[in-house]
């Protein structure tokens, strides 16, 4: 089977974002970058399944120069080549201008299946997935648990709300958006990260995907911090001080002590 | 111009978050001086049509067909497809639910333009809509605004919009026949299931105790416990808990988990990603506990601390047992 993970770069999940001095993005200067989360699930079931049935699994990624560092932890994972779309302002092609350059260099790759995380971290629009499918004229379905192979295509579980589940069953070629824990995250191995760096990265740019210049759909106007909505009193000091107040909020105020 | 909402119903009920959709595009509407409209798509929809049809509202349009009777992002597409090219909308409206967010990229691709997706808010600037979304799990908003050709599709985020102000009125019912083959149709869902009954009721505790991502170790749950002993509250967790194990998944408070409204909940170490405040912002106390002053948690806590709770949880257990 031959498996195409989409993974995206993003901010670590810990950082501290200021807003730019444009306002149109965060301030990307002192943030650390690395995979997005639920990517890494994507990538994961993609190396299971190879593992279980065998053929190939390739990264690939859109993004700037420096997104190649989260290319090659893929490879030490176990991916076994990759395809880095690279352009310096991924934040001026919108969701499905940012997936017509995917789907471009996915097509000449003619995939059996297609994996993508469930969102991005940094936008969250959680469409490139679905989006994808539509391009590349391929059944899809999304939050999905489990994937099994069978005769003429798969079957698999689907995440529904409130606790319900559901399987379907589709032909191959198809795509799926992985939903975000459903295994634990192998680390790269020594070897992994040696031969890592002699697995391919074929760099491709918008212009020969013929995606230079994008019309957009929507249109970031601003970022900003929300402001509070709610009026939170915060308790300073020592631990012990600020929990000693808290506490006596909680008796006396929320009256729940 | 008009707004089309896309409410959501299965085997004869609704998704309610539709009605929270229904009373933003009204809101919408009243501000672009336009009207709204309602589509539902199914099978035998006329009872759900009477509830429908008491809403002010232009038309309420039954999109029947017996392939729509089980979703499938290829039939619901293209009966959309159909619906839109006829009622031939300015903007159109959805819930952020599991469902929307399954098939609406999917439509909006076939139309050649992008839908914003999980919106919270929304201001009418010189005529045009201007949306507010969350970047970041929550920690930055943005301003979108539509560029290209219309349609302009949005769903809104459950909680951002209330049902309750839905304004009363009369509405014309419609019926829509789409045409669909079953070869568009590539997948076949199956029935739904559930893992196991449920053992611990959330929706019911008085007092709850919530742990994230910022206990960093399994074997520091037993910290948590230890707190919500002393306060004789019920121990519940952000999903990353339940997804490693932790704690069993029915603790699980969000959009893939319980919803609750206890008297006080407490967030220890929740950053607040919004699958988590769906599922816990109307209770009524909320207290977080968080290392990060940005954490979205304190936009929705009334009281807060903002420390290492390896540090705080000690002293706070002490206080209590002090206050008993």
């Amino acid at each position: 089977m031959k498996i195409l993970v989409a993974i995206k770069q993003v901010p670590a999940r810990d950082s501290q974002l200021k807003i730019a001095s444009s306002g149109l993005w965060i301030a990307e200067e002192d943030l650390t970058h690395e995979i997005n989360e639920p990517d890494a699930y994507a990538l994961e079931a993609g190396l299971q399944l190879k593992e279980k049935h065998g053929g190939e699994v390739v990264a690939i990624c859109f993004g700037p120069a420096r997104a190649g560092q989260t290319i090659r932890e893929a490879l030490a994972k176990g991916a076994d080549r990759a395809l880095h779309i690279e352009a310096e302002d991924p934040g001026a092609y919108d969701p499905l201008a940012a997936a017509r350059l995917m789907a471009a260099a996915l097509r000449p790759e003619a995939p059996d299946l297609v994996l993508t995380g469930l969102q991005s971290d940094d936008l969250g629009y959680g469409q490139t997935g679905p989006i994808l499918a539509e391009l590349l004229g391929l059944p899809h379905a999304t939050l999905i648990m489990e994937v099994e192979k069978h005769e003429g295509g798969i079957r698999v579980k689907r995440e529904l709300e409130d606790g319900w589940f559901q399987h379907v069953e589709m032909p191959l070629p198809a795509l799926l958006t992985i939903q975000s824990g459903i295994s634990k995250l192998r680390y790269a191995t020594l070897m992994g990260i040696k031969k890592a760096k002699t697995k391919e990265v074929k760099r491709l740019s918008p212009a020969e995907l013929g995606g230079e210049n994008p019309a957009a759909s929507i249109r970031l106007d601003r970022v900003y911090l929300p402001e509070r909505v709610k009026h939170t009193q915060l308790f300073e000091g020592s631990p012990k001080e600020a929990a000693t107040k808290l506490v006596e909020k909680l008796k006396f105020e929320a009256r729940v002590i | 111009m008009s707004i089309l909402i896309v409410m959501e119903q299965r085997e004869g009920a609704w998704n309610r978050m539709s009605f929270e959709t229904l009373a933003a595009a009204q809101q919408i509407a009243a501000e672009l001086q336009t009207t709204a409209s309602a589509a539902v798509l199914g099978q035998g929809l006329d009872v759900l049509a009477g509830e429908l049809a008491g809403k002010q509202l232009e038309k309420i349009y039954l999109v029947e067909h017996e392939l729509l009777k089980e979703y499938t992002p290829d039939a619901y597409t293209s009966a959309l497809r159909q619906l839109l090219a006829q009622v031939k909308p300015e903007y159109v409206l959805l819930p952020h639910t599991y469902q929307v967010r399954d098939f609406l990229p999917k439509l909006a691709t076939s139309l050649g333009t992008v839908a914003v997706s999980d919106v919270v808010a929304h201001r009418v600037d010189t005529g045009a809509l201007v949306l507010v979304r969350q970047l970041f799990q929550g920690k930055v908003n943005s301003d979108v605004r539509f560029t290209g050709a219309a349609p302009h599709f949005a769903s809104l985020q459950a909680g951002a919009y209330r049902a309750d102000q839905l304004t009363e009125g009369s509405a014309a019912v419609e019926k829509f026949a789409p045409a669909i083959a079953a070869s568009e149709v590539r997948t076949r869902p199956q029935e739904r299931f559930r893992e196991s009954a449920r053992a611990v009721d959330l929706s019911t505790a008085e007092l709850i105790v919530s742990v994230g991502r910022g206990i960093k170790e399994a074997e520091n749950i037993a910290l948590i416990q230890d707190l919500a002993n002393a306060l004789g509250a019920e121990l519940a967790a952000s999903r990353p808990i339940c997804d490693a194990g932790w704690l069993p998944m029915e603790r699980q408070v969000g959009s893939s988990g319980q919803t609750v409204g206890p008297k006080m909940y407490m967030a220890i170490g929740i950053s607040g990603a919004i699958q988590h405040l769906v599922g816990m912002k109307g209770s009524r106390t909320i207290v977080a506990i968080n290392k990060d002053p940005n954490a979205p948690i304190f936009e929705v806590a009334d009281y807060g601390i903002v420390g290492d709770l390896f540090q705080v949880v000690p002293e706070l257990i002490e206080a209590i047992k002090q206050a008993k």
